[in-house]
């Protein structure tokens, strides 16, 4: 089967969590099948190499052809996106710090800047760890949007590439698009119309479904779901609350100067981080 | 309007002439009494209840509210006539007039833009300090008037201290004619202490205001007529009707539109107008046996323009008020109509009774006024809040001095700001509201296979952002299952809880089912349902365990004899009642000493539920014994027979039902159900005996079930054996 991901990059720190981020990192290349460079931006210093050699040893990675370190000095956004371009990356890893944290909220702005001008896919994992964490459930968005596509073919060959056999497609439903509920009547009214945008949301998902090759959906239970909230908030609150173990969305369309203004529904997610989250974006190198 | 709602109007409209005429007697003597609080012309209440009964009918967005001078605002509008006037009360009424224009304005605009909700941004708590201290300024000023002493004046802490100093004056009167004034007020206010103790039914026909309105005007021609020594009331505790009602129309001043004395007159009145409309509306909903939802944006567009047209034609603000709501869906009004006959009657009363309205004496308006502040000061509601939680307390008593001693706006700023620092010290966590104030917070969806709706909230839930959990809920049809889950949120406040029981009681009353998960893991201060929650390990809460009263350990002992369980303890919100006639349009407050059989099948408690609201609610605590049927029945109700339960009947979609082949049977009952035929095969001549050789119980049946109440009290222990007695015959012949 056609793997998702061929080359994955993970751009490293040295940080207490470094042990787990590499294990996940090495973890998910073998998944996909997929070359993983090792990229950090910094000084290179036999002490930093030593220690990651001993965390490389430590959790029985041996050297393998596949695995590429490599160390850069520069500005770590730029360096990391340079890097992307010249080795046509086409998955980008970032290893998250924990909410309170403040350097969490450092990476996570990082994390914001890098998935808005990266050319390819980025996965945020929220709650690295030493041993595999079964991924049991993904929830897709389904947003009405011409990349929605893509990003359901992807999340069908990554749920088939790590093993997961359960899919939730979640549409978003915009309070706007109902009539503000006042009394008896305006209610009836609304549950109509959420009704009739329900099925109507659900059968788009359908189709997209329906058009993907049969051994990508084999094997694998998908149902879809409208959820009504705020767009980006809601979708990250719904995966915290079916505990889903990854949250695949579109990549942001390139924003104008309004658009940037306001929060949009990826910056949400990327600030809440509800569950681990991979964000779309086919590369255009190629 | 469709044809067969068109029937249905006609058909229901006597009984809304009736009810409106029933309202019309409350809101005649409440209309005058407000003005005159208000230091307004006394046709000032009566103008807006006309106005507001007659453009709320058909312009408002709710059913069984009834409109017209609020008590709230008797504060408010008296604050703006003393500060706008300076010491000319007239001229004051009449800047005051344009700050009620302005208002009027600002609530239509809050109707148009949808903000309906704006109420929800105030803590519960602090609007009940609030209420707590408009109705100590109105008992704190009428008390005087009451005695007589029509001129005392100053702030209201001052009124409140020269309370004991106006009784003095007013003992050492004794054996005077001059007390006469001050014994007429202190008579009205005992008689509406005891009003609720009469239990004749048809005294209750006319409510408590009307009846000291009439004995003393009664007394008044009397004196004068008949005892040929007319009372010595001096003129000014008499209300004056100007002589010629449309002639001199006041004009409103609006030449101090510039001036911030204005401007703090129309919030402080705009805020209150808008608060106490809201709370009513939403009470209203709650009594409403055909359970409407009431379009509150539409309610306060329709009370704008109501209070616009008031205040041009001299009038105070229109706002929805809950006492004489109550009156109205307690005497069987079914529609906007009522209020419109409402007003129709009190133009008629003003029209034809001028004369009579002219001997009311003041003191006795007065009384009626201070049990209303009484009403809305009461002790207990401090005793309530205090039970919830002490920081409750605390933030009600803050709201309730800050808006004594300096001014309404002042007060309730005091409390939003101290229930907000309260939660802050509860927490410790500046950042758990800073960080995600502005943040949606709520995730609503219909789950694909059940079609259940789930809600999930996260982080905090407070008085800050509670509209946001609302606006959602409010999009849940009620006869949905909803389950509510704040297992991610770390913190919910009173306000939030006592609107989540708000809603769990509507979706029970609609056969919906609104289940709340996820605050097991919370610490809450009291074990009270109300109190706050907080994401914590659970502390030391122990259940207290009261010692069981005299009638409680017969209860317990009963129980035994019968190997039926026992529990003394509250419950709050007792399920499966809301499917009796009888709880339509009654609101079930709390469940107490449930005794249950083992198989489930019997059950019998005591029940704590209220018939009307505010000034015009009575508690009534029975007890009620409930066994489910071996098989369906017919619904029905049946009770004793007297005149009384042929007038008011309860609205509902039952029919009287009489059987020709038992006359003493129909004599003797009032049998109501849905379907006369199946009735008739379920009364056969032994069930027509069972009943009449039995005592005579109130019996409703709701087709599952059989509920069997007591008397209007609580019933004593054998009482209750003679009614187990009654079910148990009841039963085996049902098994037959």
């Amino acid at each position: 089967m056609k793997q998702p991901f061929k080359k994955i990059l993970f751009g490293f720190a040295f940080s207490p969590s470094l042990g787990a981020n590499l294990a996940e990192a090495v973890r998910l290349s073998q998944f996909f099948e997929a070359e993983l460079h090792l990229v950090h931006v910094g000084e290179k210093t036999s002490a930093k190499e030593q220690e990651l050699e001993r965390l490389l040893q430590e959790q029985k990675i041996v050297q393998s052809p596949n695995i590429h370190v490599f160390w850069k000095e520069g500005k770590p956004v730029n360096t990391l996106l340079d890097t992307i371009r010249e080795n046509q990356i086409d998955l980008l890893l970032i290893g998250a710090l924990k909410r309170e944290n403040v350097l969490r909220y450092y990476s996570g702005s990082i994390a914001r800047k890098i998935t808005r001008k990266a050319k390819c896919s980025v996965l945020l994992i929220s709650n690295p760890s030493i041993d595999r964490k079964a991924c049991e459930h993904i929830v897709v968005n389904g947003l009405e949007n011409p990349k929605t596509e893509q990003t359901i073919a992807t999340a069908f060959s990554v749920s088939q590439a790590l093993g997961c056999n359960k899919i939730t497609l979640v549409e978003e439903i915009s309070p706007s698009e109902v009539n503000p509920v006042e009394d008896d009547e305006s209610l009836r009214r609304a549950t109509l119309k959420k009704e009739q945008i329900n099925r109507r949301e659900n059968s788009r998902i359908k189709t997209l479904v329906q058009k993907l090759e049969t051994n990508l959906i084999q094997n694998i239970q998908w149902t879809t779901q409208s959820i009504f909230g705020s767009r980006g908030y809601s979708i990250g609150h719904y995966a915290r609350v079916v505990r889903a173990d990854l949250l695949i969305m579109n990549a942001e369309d390139n924003s104008s100067y309004f658009r940037r203004i306001i929060p949009r529904d990826l910056e949400h997610i990327l600030a809440e981080l509800p569950t681990d989250v991979l964000i779309v974006n086919p590369n255009t190198y190629a | 309007m469709p044809k067969s709602q068109n029937n249905l109007f006609l058909v229901e409209l006597p009984k809304n002439i009736f009810s409106g005429f029933v309202v019309s007697l409350i809101a005649l003597p409440l209309g005058l009494g407000l003005a005159i609080a208000s230091d307004a012309p006394p046709i000032a209440g009566i103008i807006a209840a006309i106005v507001g009964g007659a453009m709320c009918a058909l312009l408002g967005g709710s059913q069984l509210t009834i409109t017209g001078p609020g008590n709230g605002l008797v504060i408010v509008v008296l604050a703006a006539i003393v500060a706008l006037g300076e010491g000319n009360s007239y001229q004051g009424y009449l800047y005051a007039l344009a700050a009620i224009i302005v208002s009027g304005i600002l609530l239509f605009l809050f109707g148009l833009l949808r903000l309906g909700a704006l109420s929800e941004f105030f803590p519960a708590t602090a609007l009940q300090g609030m209420l707590a201290a408009i109705g100590l300024g109105i008992l704190a000023k009428q008390f005087h008037v009451m005695l007589g002493y029509a001129g005392v004046k100053g702030s209201t802490v001052d009124l409140l201290l020269s309370i004991p100093e106006s009784i003095q004056q007013w003992i050492g009167l004794w054996g005077s004619e001059a007390l006469l004034a001050g014994a007429i007020g202190v008579g009205s206010l005992a008689f509406l202490f005891l009003y609720a103790r009469i239990r004749n039914p048809w005294f209750h026909l006319v409510p408590a205001p009307m009846w000291v309105v009439v004995v003393t005007v009664g007394a008044s021609y009397y004196a004068e007529f008949i005892a040929k020594s007319p009372l010595q009331i001096p003129p000014e505790l008499l209300i004056q009707l100007p002589a010629d009602l449309l002639g001199e129309l006041p004009r409103p001043n609006f030449g101090k539109w510039n001036q911030s004395a204005f401007w703090g007159a129309v919030v402080s009145i705009t805020l209150v107008a808008s608060i106490e409309a809201l709370l009513s509306i939403r009470a209203v909903d709650k009594l409403d046996p055909k359970k409407r939802r009431s379009n509150i944006n539409k309610d306060l567009r329709a009370l704008g323009l109501s209070t616009i047209v008031s205040g041009f034609l001299g009038g105070l603000n229109v706002v929805t008020v809950i006492a004489r709501s109550s009156v109205n869906v307690n005497n069987g009004g079914t529609n906007r109509s009522a209020n419109f006959f409402h007003a129709f009657f009190l133009v008629l009363f003003i029209l034809l009774l001028s004369p009579q309205i002219q001997r009311i004496p003041m003191p006795a308006l007065a009384a009626i006024l201070v049990y209303t502040g009484y009403k809305l000061a009461t002790p207990e509601n401090l005793l309530r809040i205090y039970r919830i939680g002490k920081e409750q307390a605390f933030i009600f008593l803050l709201t309730l001095l800050g808006t004594l001693f300096t001014n309404l706006i002042t007060g309730i700023l005091l409390g939003i700001v101290g229930t907000f620092l309260v939660h802050l010290i509860l927490n410790r966590d500046f950042a758990l509201f800073s960080r995600n104030w502005l943040k949606p917070n709520v995730l609503m969806f219909q789950e694909e296979d059940s079609g259940n709706y789930y809600v999930s909230v996260k982080n905090f839930c407070s008085f800050l952002n509670f509209f946001k959990l609302k606006a959602k809920l409010d999009e849940i049809p009620t006869n949905a299952q909803v389950v509510l889950d704040f297992s991610l949120c770390d913190f919910v406040d009173h306000t939030v809880m006592e609107g989540i029981h708000n809603y769990q009681d509507a979706f029970e009353r609609q056969g919906g089912h609104f289940e709340v998960i996820g605050l097991d893991v919370h610490e809450a201060p009291t074990n009270h349902p109300f109190a706050v929650r907080k994401a914590l390990p659970i502390g030391n809460v122990l259940p207290f365990s009261d010692r069981l009263t005299r009638r409680q350990s017969q209860l317990q002992k009963f129980a035994d004899t019968l190997e039926w369980e026992y529990n003394s303890a509250v419950i709050e919100n007792p399920i499966g009642l809301d499917s009796y006639y009888m709880f339509n349009s009654r609101t079930i407050n709390y469940q107490f000493n449930t005794l249950e059989s083992p198989d489930g099948k019997s059950k019998l408690f005591d029940l704590s539920f209220s018939e009307g609201a505010f000034i015009a609610k009575e508690d009534i605590r029975a007890t009620f014994l409930r066994i489910k049927t071996p098989m369906t029945i017919p619904a029905f109700t049946l009770q004793r027979e007297d005149l009384l339960s042929s007038v008011l009947q309860p609205i509902s979609d039952l029919e009287h039902i009489n059987f020709d082949a038992y006359p003493d049977f129909s004599k003797n009952f009032v049998l109501r159900g849905a379907s006369r035929s199946a009735l008739e095969s379920f009364f056969d001549p032994q069930m027509v005996l069972f009943f009449e050789s039995h005592p005579i119980y109130y019996v409703e049946s709701d087709g599952k079930s059989i509920l069997i109440k007591g008397k209007r009290r609580l019933s004593s222990l054998e009482e209750i054996k003679r009614m187990w007695g009654f079910a148990e015959e009841l039963e085996r012949l049902l098994e037959n």
